[in-house]
């Protein structure tokens, strides 16, 4: 303990040292609410050098802007963190919001790649020497960036929810006659559809074509052709609507770009629209696999903004129902990486039946097997009706342990799966840091990093796991860390089940207008996928100012194309279903 | 030896292969239209797999399962409806995707609001089963109900409904969520016993 606080002491000095050595470059922001360091847009990438390598911040964790239209200014927010684990160092950049350029940190964070470009696309901050900034989540015929304040979609009836017209003179219509067909689409000035060629297509073929002007050089001296090979975004092995556009060289991957954006549906703008509970449904919505996990990652958010706590049995229902979301999720992740390697539908068809099981459990207690918005701002929406403890004690402690086995036995010795998986798609620590990768990516790289441990939140500093970790980082390994991880969750349900208090389940009176004071939070919680991060900026509202998703599928496919170069095309599907993305996430 | 993984994760297959069908002789006979066969063989003791043979057979669902809100109305000894809705308009507020719409009546004498809503209307197009409005009633006047079969020749003119189809009388309620029901009649009782006491105790000082 006393060591710890020397660290921390040696923390604080080292970061004192930062702020004197950039004197009047780097001050502390302190508006009411607000926490972490002002930088000058110049001096950003020295900074983040100088925090990267002296204090050990190697780990951006989430970019992102907020548009303050009153001031007159972009801010692009990054939250650091050290893969050792601790806290946040956050730090922001203030540029006019009539040309917001900041300079660009792919060359520091490679992990910062498409975050920035997600702030490109929909808040049109332009990042300099950007190796690739272009729109990311919409496409090139969309107008305008629709997360700055004063853009309106076509369907725009308010600036906020609730509506007028809704009560009490209810003018009831059909939203769907309000924008017909046709007309619900604005393009820029200038722009036409019918004519329009994509250009974000030919620019990543030729993005990918800067490669053969090595080509003719497979040691056989033969002139050879790559390939463009474009899988999806209709294609099985997909997961969603997803697209992966690769050159090949034979078989082998010479480059491949992912692209997303085809279920985007601007989820930041609704929930800014929304009132802070009406955005609780929504996040049910991002991975609609872990809606519990999403749940518990905006309630902490905002019960950070609002300055409360739940009660004790609150926090272990909260804590039993993220982790049998983890069992769930990576019993299905297991179930698809086997259908990507071929073996069709059995062992999903196995996982799914054990998650039938709990899925029964969300139900009784949610009122939905997938959509829960089962947590409220502190406490949950209801206390667990009767008989529920008892199964899921019949659960954790009989039925998944011996179901777990059973799926070690049938899979982790077969020789087709670890002829697939080991050496293929292998990240190496380094390299998963760096890119910003999250969850089992991250810890089958060898890194023990686990936002339980390197920063609890909840009851987790409380409870007795470990962080799984394994070292190879390859596609076996990221399946092998799974199973690992569900067994390391059994072992907590085991404990949560067992030491369940009774009491109170809401702290104060559950309220449908909750007062939040003007300030901005940064919620994280370990997701099944990875870290997932609300960031939450309120001006103190019923409706959130900024409202941000550092979704862990979005930025663990930034690690994709580094996973799969030099890897055979056959591979890349193994090695796409083995990150475990959902597209109600990426997309957003 | 090589291979060995593979007969090994074959024999699991054999195994739930086999297990189905000892599962269906344990229940011979009372295979269909069975909920203690339900329960038991959805539940974690499960071994097999079955099919259930929807829609003449479905599964049990539990109490708290939602969709698509209802309106509560009680009915007086005269056969009147009289709806717990007092258009106060919070579940209209608090829906996420604003698909609540509530005409409020008012007195047509003196123009002041009356505590009953002269039209409701839900677009269940757009309804996302969030279960907010129920949560948030403080009359518990809307409710969440468990029917799931909404299909409609004609989506144009079927998916808004008005407040005569979004009606369920006071019994209907009873009978999906028992549990819910009888507390929350316990707690209305209370309330009115506290009021009556409050009541009797003004009478008493005056």
């Amino acid at each position: 303990m006393a060591e710890n606080a020397d660290l921390g002491e040696a923390q604080e000095q080292a970061e004192d040292q930062i702020v004197e050595k950039f004197k009047g470059v780097v001050s502390p922001d302190d508006r009411q609410g607000y926490e972490g360091y002002l930088v000058q847009a110049e001096h950003l990438i020295d900074f983040a050098e100088k925090i990267k390598d002296d204090l050990g911040y190697d780990y951006l964790s989430s970019v992102t802007g907020v548009d303050y239209l009153p001031d007159e200014m972009m801010e692009v927010v990054y939250h650091t963190y050290q893969s050792t684990g601790g806290p946040a160092l956050v730090f922001k950049v203030q540029v006019p919001r009539d040309n917001p350029e900041v300079p660009s940190l792919v060359s520091v964070y490679p992990g910062a790649d498409f975050q920035e470009r997600e702030a490109w696309d929909l808040l049109g901050i332009r990042f300099l020497d950007h190796p690739n900034l272009q729109r990311i989540l919409l496409w090139e015929g969309f107008e305008g960036h629709p997360l700055r304040k004063d853009w309106q979609e076509t369907f725009f009836e308010e600036e906020t929810k609730p509506f007028k017209n809704r009560w009490p003179e209810g003018q009831v219509y059909r939203i769907e006659d309000n924008v017909p067909l046709g007309k619900n689409v604005t393009f820029p000035e200038g722009f036409n559809a019918e004519q329009w060629t994509p250009e974000a297509d030919k620019l990543i073929y030729a993005g990918t074509a800067k490669f053969s002007e090595t080509s003719g050089s497979n040691g056989r001296n033969l002139e050879t052709d790559y390939v463009v090979v474009n899988l999806g975004p209709q294609h099985p092995s997909t997961h969603g609507v997803f697209r992966m556009v690769a050159t090949l060289d034979g078989e082998s991957i010479v480059d491949l770009q992912p692209v997303v954006g085809y279920l985007h549906r601007n989820h930041e703008k609704i929930g800014e629209r929304n009132t802070y509970i009406m955005n609780m449904p929504y996040t049910d919505r991002l991975d609609y696999i872990c809606s519990m996990s999403n749940n518990f990652g905006y309630a902490l958010a905002v019960e950070k903004l609002m300055g409360i706590k739940p009660p004790e049995r609150t926090e272990y229902i909260r804590v039993m129902m993220a982790e049998l979301t983890r069992v769930v999720n990576h019993l299905w992740a297991i179930g698809f990486l086997l259908n990507d390697l071929g073996a069709f539908f059995t062992p999903a068809l196995y996982a799914i039946n054990e998650r039938e099981l709990v899925l029964d459990v969300f139900e009784a207690v949610a009122g939905s097997r997938m959509m829960c918005n089962y947590l409220r701002f502190g406490g949950v929406a209801r206390d667990l009706p009767e008989g529920v403890l008892e199964i899921i004690d019949e659960l954790v402690n009989e039925r998944l342990p011996r179901r777990v086995e059973e799926l070690e036995v049938y899979l982790s010795d077969n020789e087709i799966v670890r002829a697939r998986g080991i050496g293929v798609g292998v990240l190496s620590a380094e390299d998963a840091i760096a890119y910003t990768t999250g969850g089992p990516i991250l810890r089958a790289s060898g890194v023990p990093y686990d936002v339980r441990r390197a920063d609890p939140y909840s009851i987790y500093d409380r409870l007795d796991f470990d962080v799984a970790v394994r070292y190879n980082g390859d596609v076996y390994d990221r399946y092998l860390i799974r199973i690992d991880e569900i067994w390391e969750s059994i072992k907590i349900l085991k404990q949560v089940v067992r030491d369940i208090p009774e009491g109170e389940i809401q702290t104060g009176k559950s309220q449908y207008q909750v007062r939040v004071p003007a300030g901005e939070a940064y919620g994280r919680v370990e997701n099944p996928k990875g870290e997932l991060g609300f960031y939450v900026v309120s001006d103190g509202k019923p409706n959130p100012w900024r409202y941000h998703i550092r979704a862990p599928s979005f930025i663990n496919l930034t690690a994709l194309e580094k996973m799969c170069k030099g890897q055979k095309i056959a591979d890349a599907v193994a090695i796409l279903g083995s990150i475990d993305i959902v597209l109600g996430e990426t997309d957003r | 030896m090589y291979g060995s993984g593979i007969i090994k994760g074959l024999r699991v297959t054999f195994r739930h292969f086999v297990e189905t069908y000892i599962d269906d002789i344990r229940w011979l006979g009372k295979r269909y239209y069975n909920d203690e066969a339900f329960k038991a063989r959805q539940g974690p003791k499960a071994t097999g797999i079955f099919t259930v043979q929807y829609p003449e057979e479905k599964l049990i669902i539990p109490e708290e399962f939602r969709f698509i809100p209802f309106l509560i109305y009680e009915e007086t000894e005269d056969g009147d409806r009289l709806d717990r809705c007092t258009s106060c308009g919070i579940c209209a507020k608090v829906c996420p995707p604003q698909c609540i719409w509530i005409v409020r009546s008012n007195d047509p004498d003196t123009g002041r609001p009356i505590p009953s809503p002269t039209e409701f209307f839900i677009d269940i197009d757009i309804c996302m089963n969030c279960g907010l409005c129920a949560e948030y009633c403080p009359f518990d006047a809307i409710k969440m109900d468990h029917d799931f079969e909404l299909a409609t020749y004609n989506r144009l003119d079927n998916h808004i409904l008005n407040k005569e189809k979004l009606s369920r009388p006071e019994a209907y309620y009873a009978s999906i969520r028992p549990q819910n029901y009888k507390l929350e009649q316990e707690a209305r009782a209370a309330k009115e016993a506290a009021k009556a006491e409050r009541k009797a105790k003004k009478t008493l000082e005056a």
